[in-house]
């Protein structure tokens, strides 16, 4: 929610220009080198491979009630207890991964895929187009971001694709400003006005030198928005309005705990804790992404 | 100069435009007639029509927004459907709670990510470097709501150091006051820090390799000087410009921390606004907001072309 | 107030010969779990507004503690026939501004419920045709057929006088600040913040009420809500959950008070409301018999609410006095609800989308149920909405099965005629039963218990075997007290009565 914008000035430029080695290769290896960005992504591996293998993971099934198991403490049969319908808690946060990362990656697509061709648009297009979606940018970022995931979210119906597609549309004028940004920057590269003075019609131009060129700031936005598009995830199953009962997402295991916390703390304290960790290493593989494709912002 | 910030002060007006607009539209689209939930729990039909009639509700939509935008540019944000105050007062009572809330919370902020910004970027690449990015990382990826939670857990139920929840202002008892925003304010507080920390070891580090800072050096100055005196003070500059913009974002991200904490301020306002379908009361604190917002902006943009060089020339 | 000169001082040390002064009462602060609606008594709906009203703006009725009604700015009532109601109001009583409380201010604030824009008292006095001065201090009802329940309006909102001097010069704005006849007065409100009253000197009940001020403030989270009780910043938590219940009780510094409601929850079927055409849910009766069959009514207030609500499948809860106990409780029987299926003969797994309230508890009642049925072939879908979408959707019918709860009202009547009368606005069943109708006109049209009971008897048993709604608890309150606050006798409608509520000395 409060990610960071990536500045236009961290543009590919840079890393064009330097590009004795492949550019890709170097960065791998910069990455590489930060300890803290390589656990971040490891943590991700993780949580991504336990959310893809769930059904085999997960000790128990995450719907199957038990009405002599409610509220049960963590012990060695459920290692994270069970809650108010006595279902295990371990199975739910393996399950709930799923909800939480499809919600953090599928939302950012969409925010990326909308927002990148409008940027690119704007940076290109220039003059009143730009005009007019630098306003429409503006008047978003201005409005309070979890008021239009909410009202997005009612208006779609409750689910948690409908969830998904809201934090999309709100996630989306980061992008479309960071994608103008790179593409104003490389658009006054020198390759690209020889491309233009070759006779080269625009969106031939457009796709195949400036593309490329805001590709690393875009995947260093995206990698960061993933992580405020869990936790935006989180914030509307919350308030009720995402993944639907009974099946588990972090958000809504945080929304039923918030009546149990004095009884039954492990109900807030684990889910909260998988959403931190998630959230964490893609803030960590962020970063390092950052630093990897920009060696000016060191 | 002028220029740009002429352009920049000219964009103002349409873009709240843009907000009223999309405020309006967005409310339409929501699910639930406002009179089903204001004529209580008979609905006589009657009523509803009444009611209808009254909020103007069976008007063309085009017309009902004008007609608020009409009354909102002479200063009338019309009255809230489910109180009935009108939602000027609502918003003189609750703006000042809000902004108190964020203010605090900016300067815990700072406290927190100024110092770690410092120490990382005059112990780069070392263990304190990584492990100040590190908290600094920690508080942006914690979920403000369930930060919340755990600190009224603990702090408030199990040591019973502070009130839960609840408000106090300022005016009344300044004591209780402080007691009552403290934890909130360091949940929204903690959330920004990590952004002025980075804002603060980028602006350093360049500040470090400034002639100054060099001859500064040469003359033998103790590095505690050095560092605060000198680099931190140059460095200070932009870290404030560009965290006057956090502030902005601190009014939007008190949504659901004031929620949590029951605190009366704007947050808790327009969630409740949304759920009830008061969509006066949902319209006017989102244009405030986004004022607010477009305003900080504005003046970060000003005193960052005021302090920045490069700019300045352009 | 803290700054004290000289002078002051010196008469604060007199010796007053006066009895106990305002100012010398305790306060008292209470908190809820929600931000009241509007203050004005025509066009308030929220509970919490009644609560906070309650004090301040006394009706011409009230209920006490057995739920019978008592004479409160009346002073005696009879009915002249079955259509015609006698009041006779209590001498010498103004409004807060000094507006005598006579016959006409009555007639003006009973004609005020029934035409005011958005009045939401308009369906409670439905069947009042006229309001007649007869003196001063006598006034007479009359309404449109026999209708007994009519009295029982008088003792909830439609009965609450507002001041007509006040009324007149605020007019709409007349929410903002409340002017009727009651112990407190209204002070200040804070949206979202805190409601203030202030006592009344000389109130002709005023001896009765022994604090200075009550604040009430509205805390959403119950967890904080509790926490404050028990910090001492709050005297009385209106709103302890069930789950929260052992809490209190184990808590040496509270007292808990656990006390049936008036309302229920239930499942609402969608038999053809809005003109919409129901599935086999809402066609075919044996397929909600399997239903009802299928879930265990005790599990589920065990399960979720700790076994504080009442399980119970009829819409009167067991205390109140139109409850039959002589009506059987439904138990759980999987096998003769799987035989009722297969008479059906429905495909398995049969869908059943159900429309539910995205709070905690509704959502966690709604998992309960989907497991149990699940035993019988239903499949439950459950789509969670907020409560105003899901109002929407059960208003146009478009809904197959929705979980939510009638407040209630003290009579039978208002728990039946608002739903599942043929045409009324919130008949979200959509339900039209000539019989039924028959039967619940017949129900009001005397006032012998005994006759009435029969009825009702025939009406529980009809809606036993249709099950256009199908009731599953009745709710109970839970308040969170301070053990100094001594005198409480709780009232199934869940108002917080002060009479005779003070502090332990």
């Amino acid at each position: 929610m409060s990610a960071t914008v990536v500045t236009p000035s961290n543009s590919a430029g840079a890393v064009m220009a330097s590009a004795s080695q492949s550019p890709a290769r170097m960065a791998v290896r910069r990455f590489a080198a930060r300890p803290a960005a390589v656990a971040g992504l490891v943590v991700v591996v993780f949580f991504v491979l336990v959310a893809v293998f769930a059904p085999w993971i997960a000790p128990a099934d995450p719907v199957k009630t038990s009405w002599t198991l409610i509220r049960k403490a963590p012990s060695w049969a459920n290692w994270m207890g069970t809650d108010e319908n006595g279902r295990d808690v371990l199975s739910r946060i393996i399950w709930g991964a799923r909800a939480s990362l499809t919600a953090g990656v599928i939302s950012v697509t969409i925010a990326t895929g909308v927002g990148v061709p409008i940027g690119l648009l704007a940076g290109f297009a220039g003059g009143k187009i730009d005009m007019i979606i630098g306003r429409l940018v503006d008047a978003m970022l201005a409005s309070p971001f979890l008021i239009l995931a909410i009202a997005l979210a009612a208006f779609l119906g409750p689910s948690l694709q409908n969830a998904m597609i809201a934090i999309g549309i709100t996630a989306t004028p980061i992008f479309v400003r960071v994608a103008r940004g790179a593409t104003i920057d490389a658009a006054t590269n020198d390759y690209v006005e020889a491309a233009r003075a070759l006779g080269n019609p625009p969106w031939r131009v457009a796709v195949r030198h400036v593309l490329p060129n805001i590709i690393p700031p875009v995947m260093v936005q995206a990698t960061l928005a993933i992580a405020g598009a869990i936790i935006a995830e989180a914030s509307l199953s919350f308030l009720g309005l995402g993944q639907q009962p009974p099946a588990p997402s972090w958000g809504s295991m945080l929304n039923s705990a918030q009546r149990f916390l004095t009884q039954a703390p492990w109900l807030a304290i684990f889910p909260g804790a998988a959403i931190f960790l998630v959230v964490l290493s893609f803030n960590l593989v962020g970063d390092g992404l950052r630093d990897a494709l920009d060696p000016r912002a060191k | 100069m002028r220029g740009h910030l002429g352009v920049r002060f000219a964009q103002v007006i349409p873009t709240l435009l843009l907000v009223s607009i999309m405020v309006f539209c967005l409310q339409q689209l929501m699910p639930g007639d406002p009179a089903l939930v204001l004529a209580g729990e008979e609905r006589d039909p009657e009523v509803l029509e009444q009611i209808r009639r009254e909020l103007k509700l069976d008007q063309p939509l085009v017309f009902q927004y004008f007609y608020w935008i009409g009354n909102v540019l002479q200063g009338d944000l019309g009255f809230s459907w489910r109180i009935r105050q009108p939602v000027t007062e609502l918003v003189a009572t609750k703006l000042p709670v809000t902004l108190q809330l964020a203010s605090m919370a900016f300067i815990i902020a700072v406290f927190i990510g100024v110092p770690m910004g410092v120490l990382s970027a005059v112990k780069k690449n070392t263990f304190w470097d990584y492990l100040a990015n590190g908290i600094g990382l920690a508080g942006l990826s914690t979920p403000n709501f369930w930060l919340g939670i755990m600190l009224i857990l603990l702090v408030s139920v199990h040591l019973g150091w502070l009130p839960p929840s609840g408000y106090v202002p300022l005016t009344e008892d300044w004591r209780q006051s402080l007691a009552t925003t403290i934890m909130p304010a360091f949940v929204l507080g903690n959330a920004i820090s990590a952004v002025l920390m980075r804002h603060t070891r980028s602006a350093m580090l360049t500040a470090l390799q400034q002639d100054y800072v060099r001859t500064a050096r040469a003359k033998g100055l103790s590095e505690h000087l050095v560092v605060i005196k000198h680099a931190l003070r140059n460095a200070l500059v932009p870290v404030v410009t560009l965290g006057a913009l956090e502030l902005g974002t601190l009014l939007s991200g008190a949504v659901l921390t004031e929620q949590v904490f029951s605190i009366p301020g704007f947050g808790k306002m327009i969630v409740d606004a949304v759920f009830n379908r008061d969509y006066p009361v949902v319209q006017g604190v989102v244009l405030v907001t986004a004022t607010v917002y477009v305003m900080l902006n504005l003046v970060a943009d000003v005193l960052y072309v005021m302090i920045n060089p490069r700019l300045r020339g352009a | 107030m803290t700054y004290r000169t000289p002078l002051l001082g010196l008469l604060a040390a007199l010796p007053l010969a006066l009895p106990a002064a305002a100012q010398e009462l305790p306060q008292l602060r209470v908190a809820f779990s929600e931000d009241a609606d509007v203050m004005d008594p025509t066009t308030g709906r929220a509970y919490v507004q009644r609560v906070a009203l309650l004090n301040m703006c006394e009706s011409l009725f009230d209920y006490n503690s057995k739920m019978q009604i008592v004479p409160r700015l009346a002073l005696s009532y009879e009915w002249a026939d079955a259509q015609t109601l006698v009041v006779k109001l209590r001498p010498n009583v103004s409004f807060n501004d000094g507006t005598p409380v006579d016959a006409a201010a009555v007639k003006y604030s009973i004609e005020r419920h029934q035409t005011f824009t958005g009045s939401a008292r308009r369906g409670d006095l439905g069947s009042l045709t006229a309001v007649e001065i007869v003196d001063p201090l006598t006034v007479r009802f009359k309404l449109k057929g026999p209708d007994v329940v009519f009295l029982s309006q008088l003792g909830v909102r439609a009965g609450v006088l507002v001041s007509p001097t006040a009324s007149e010069a605020a007019g709409k704005d007349f929410g903002q600040r409340p002017v009727c006849a009651g112990p407190y007065r209204f002070l200040e409100r804070v949206a979202q913040d805190r409601i203030v009253l202030e006592k009344v000197p000389n109130y002709w009940d005023g001896a009765n009420y022994h604090f200075s001020r009550i604040t009430f403030r509205p805390i959403a989270d119950s967890t904080v809500r509790l926490a404050n009780l028990r910090a001492g910043a709050i005297d009385i938590n209106m709103s302890v959950p069930p789950t929260l219940a052992d809490e209190v009780r184990k808590d040496p510094k509270l007292k808990l008070y656990t006390f049936d409601g008036i309302g229920y929850t239930g499942l609402t079927v969608n038999m053809g409301r809005n003109n919409t055409t129901p599935g086999p849910f809402g066609t075919d009766k044996r397929i909600r018999q399997a239903f009802d069959l299928a879930i265990d009514r005790e599990a589920i207030v065990n399960v979720v609410f700790n076994g504080v609500h009442a399980a119970n499948a009829y819409p009167v809860p067991a205390t109140s006095p139109f409850f039959d106990a002589t009506l059987p409780q439904p138990k759980r029987d999987v096998a003769r609800a799987k035989a009722l299926m297969a008479a059906a003969g429905v495909k398995l797994p049969f869908v059943v989308p159900l429309t539910v309230i995205n709070n905690p508890e509704a959502v966690q009642v709604a998992e309960v149920m989907q497991s149990m049925v699940a035993e019988v072939g239903f499949e439950l879908k459950l789509n969670t909405m907020e409560f105003v979408s899901t109002l929407n959707a059960a208003d146009k019918g478009d809904y197959v099965g929705w979980t939510v709860g009638w407040t209630g009202r003290p009579d039978a009547d208002g728990n039946l005629r608002d739903l599942l009368y043929t045409g009324a606005g919130t008949n979200y069943v959509g339900y039209k039963n000539p019989e039924f109708d028959t039967l619940l006109d017949q129900a009001r049209s005397t006032a012998d218990m005994a006759v009435r009971m029969a009825t009702y008897r025939k009406i529980y048993t009809m809606l036993r075997d249709d099950l256009p709604i199908i009731y599953l608890y009745s709710p109970r309150w839970n308040f969170g007290m301070a053990t100094k606050v001594e005198g409480f006798d709780p009232v199934a409608d869940g108002m917080l009565r002060l009479g005779g509520v003070k502090f332990a000395r």
